[in-house]
């Protein structure tokens, strides 16, 4: 009898590819843009609305766009049927700093480098020494800030009235917001006090500004606020600006912060108490360090508002940078380049917006998935 | 009905001095009377467990002990202090008691370690070092010393109960309020719970147990009281309270709890 050697297979089948038509970019189409007559519409009808907008606008923004930056100012942005960039590069640092003047601009960009630094450490998890950036930023940095801004002493003296462009626009968003975190904090919790007098002042307090618009909060500030004033006494229209400002956002981030506390277990309050924790330590170590990262997003998208909203100074005569750019248009050199400056400032708008509402999407996932 | 003069039962650590007394003491929330003309003398190293149907007012009872609830008639002495609206009594009493809630109650953004050290911290201004060391000494008893860096959140039930246990402790009380410490826990994890509570009992801690264990009661409890509709309507040693209890509701009671 002949032996038959049993078959065993000794290594593992590979895995056949997968038919044609299964993979790829023709499949990719077929699945995702054409898997049905109504859906092959919409795809084709789509693709005619994209090349009806993108390419002229290609065409104006960058094709027939000027981007020279003239020395004489009377050739400049000739061509025809282009954007006038022109514009945008000779006036640049005019929307950046208003009128601030050129020799002391590096102080403005010094104290936005430092700003920035800072706040990228703290948000950057492997930087350590935490603690003493944040202290520095919230106890030095303001008085560093201030000198470097408006000068005294060795630096020459700028005044508020030369602020504008960029510049201000980002002061009249971040004092306000800075401001508000603490005050926002302690309305919070005044409005949940047991206290009958200390609740109603803190109710005030939140809801007068909540029910006006921000437009009436910088009148008031600007004019009615000076009449409560002993006369004589010179109060800085920025200053006034931003008292309006911070107060109107205080109020709201009261309501953020309200808002974060209502989510926070009784059952945390109750621990903290039986452990003997005073009022202020428990909120302190125990409540707000937790309500905290439900507030973030809040947070952000006030902060997002608060600095579009900025552009509403314009009604108290302060030139931010929207407010620059409309008023460079109307220079008889640069007459019809309003489309320029307008899609120049939505730009900067969105970039400074699109990125904090990014960051706070980061943040709010990193949190989700830590502990 | 009520005996608040029972006189303890001469069990070992049992001393003569009062840790709590309750006289006449009434609570309402609202209209709703829930506590009713409560007396109740808890001796230093005594062990009581409290035991009545959902809503009868134990927690409330215990809550009142730490001012986590106020009451409205009556003393409440604990430690030599009465319980006033003076925040520096409350304060100080506070100090002396730990509580252990049904459901942990842990700080979830803080570690283990954490949540053990910031009452020392902070309240007794003990130094950090020190008191981490005491930490982990309490996180040996509890059996979990390994965990000290996790966060809450990953930790299983049983552990969560015994860092709350732990934490507790470290403020070093010299009473112990528990409120169902073993009802939100899955059934294998019980035990581990309740062994760590039965060494602590052992250890001589004045302790107040409200809890449907009828094993632990037993095994630990100097005295057994019940509960119903905001009054003590029976206590009594732990043999006589299963086997010989007096009132019909502690009957029904009793029959209902160990029959599942
Ligand atoms: N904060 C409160 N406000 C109003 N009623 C309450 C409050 N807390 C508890 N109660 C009521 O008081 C009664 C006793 O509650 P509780 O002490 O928690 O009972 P137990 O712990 O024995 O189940 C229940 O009827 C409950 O509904
Ligand atoms: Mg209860």
């Amino acid at each position: 009898m002949p032996v038959v050697e049993p078959f065993v297979r000794t290594e593992h089948c590979p895995d056949l590819p997968p038919p044609r038509g299964q993979t790829g970019i023709v499949h990719w189409i077929r699945v995702n843009l054409f898997s049905s007559p109504f859906n092959a519409v919409l795809t084709i009808a789509s693709l005619y609305l994209v090349y009806v907008t993108v390419v002229p606008l290609f065409t104006w923004g960058v094709l027939n766009a000027d981007w020279t930056s003239p020395n004489n100012l009377d050739r400049a942005c000739q061509s025809e049927g282009g954007a006038c960039w022109s514009f945008i590069i000779v006036r640049f640092n005019q929307f950046m700093y208003g009128f601030y003047p050129h020799e002391a601009r590096w102080r403005v960009d010094t104290a936005f480098a430092i700003l920035v630094i800072s706040l990228a450490a703290l948000m950057i998890e492997r930087v350590p020494y935490k603690k003493y950036i944040g202290l520095f930023v919230i106890v030095i940095y303001p008085f560093l800030a201030y000198f470097l801004f408006l000068g005294g002493g060795v630096l020459e003296e700028v005044d508020t009235g030369q602020w504008g462009g960029l510049f201000l626009t980002l002061v009249l968003a971040v004092v306000p917001i800075a401001v508000s975190l603490p005050f926002g904090t302690l309305l919070a919790l005044g409005r949940r006090s047991e206290m009958p007098i200390i609740r109603s002042v803190c109710i005030c307090l939140i809801e007068l500004p909540r029910g006006v618009p921000l437009i009436t909060v910088l009148f008031m500030s600007s004019v009615v606020l000076p009449l409560f004033l002993p006369p004589g006494t010179y109060f800085d229209k920025v200053l006034r600006v931003l008292v309006g400002m911070s107060f109107f956002a205080a109020a709201y981030m009261a309501e953020t912060v309200r808002g974060g506390l209502q989510a926070i277990p009784r059952g945390q309050y109750e621990a903290a108490q039986a452990m003997g924790l005073s009022y202020w330590k428990m909120m302190g170590l125990v409540i707000l360090p937790q309500a905290l990262k439900i507030m973030i997003p809040g947070i952000v998208s006030s902060f997002i508002g608060l600095f579009k909203d900025t552009t509403l100074v314009v009604v108290v005569g302060l030139l931010d940078m929207l407010n620059v750019i409309t008023a460079a248009t109307a220079h008889s050199n640069w007459l019809g380049t309003n489309i320029e400056g307008y899609v120049f400032a939505a730009f900067v708008y969105w970039v400074f917006c699109f990125s904090m509402s990014r960051y706070s999407i980061y943040l709010e996932h990193k949190l989700h998935t830590s502990h | 009905m009520a005996n608040p003069d029972i006189q303890p039962s001469g069990a070992s650590g049992v001393s003569e001095d009062a840790a709590i007394q309750i006289i006449g003491m009434h609570k309402w929330y609202g209209d709703f009377h829930v506590l009713k003309d409560i007396d109740l003398t808890v001796y230093r190293g005594e062990r009581i467990v409290i035991c009545g149907p959902s809503g009868s007012g134990k927690s409330t009872l215990i809550r009142c002990i730490n001012r986590l609830e106020e009451h409205q008639q009556g003393q409440i002495i604990v430690e030599n202090i009465e319980l006033t609206n003076d925040l520096k009594g409350i304060d100080a009493i506070r100090r002396e008691v730990g509580m252990v809630f049904q459901h942990f109650n842990l700080f979830p953004h803080l570690t283990v370690l954490e949540n053990l050290t910031l009452a020392p911290i902070w309240v007794r201004k003990v130094a950090k070092a020190e008191a981490e060391e005491m930490a982990m000494e309490y996180l040996e008893r509890v059996k979990i010393p390994e965990q000290a860096l996790k966060f809450p959140g990953q930790l299983s039930g049983g552990q969560q109960q015994r860092v709350a246990i732990a934490r507790s402790l470290c403020m070093n009380p010299r009473i112990m309020l528990f409120d169902e410490p073993t009802s939100a826990l899955d059934p294998e994890m019980i035990s581990e719970v309740l062994d760590v509570m039965v060494s602590l009992a052992e250890s001589g801690m004045t302790m107040l147990c409200v809890t449907h264990e009828m094993g632990f009661a037993r095994k630990i409890a100097n005295r057994v009281m019940f509960m119903d509709e905001g009054e003590i309507i029976e206590q009594n040693e732990p043999e006589e309270f299963f086997n010989n209890p007096k009132s019909e509701r502690t009957k029904l009671f009793l029959s209902q709890i160990l029959s599942h």
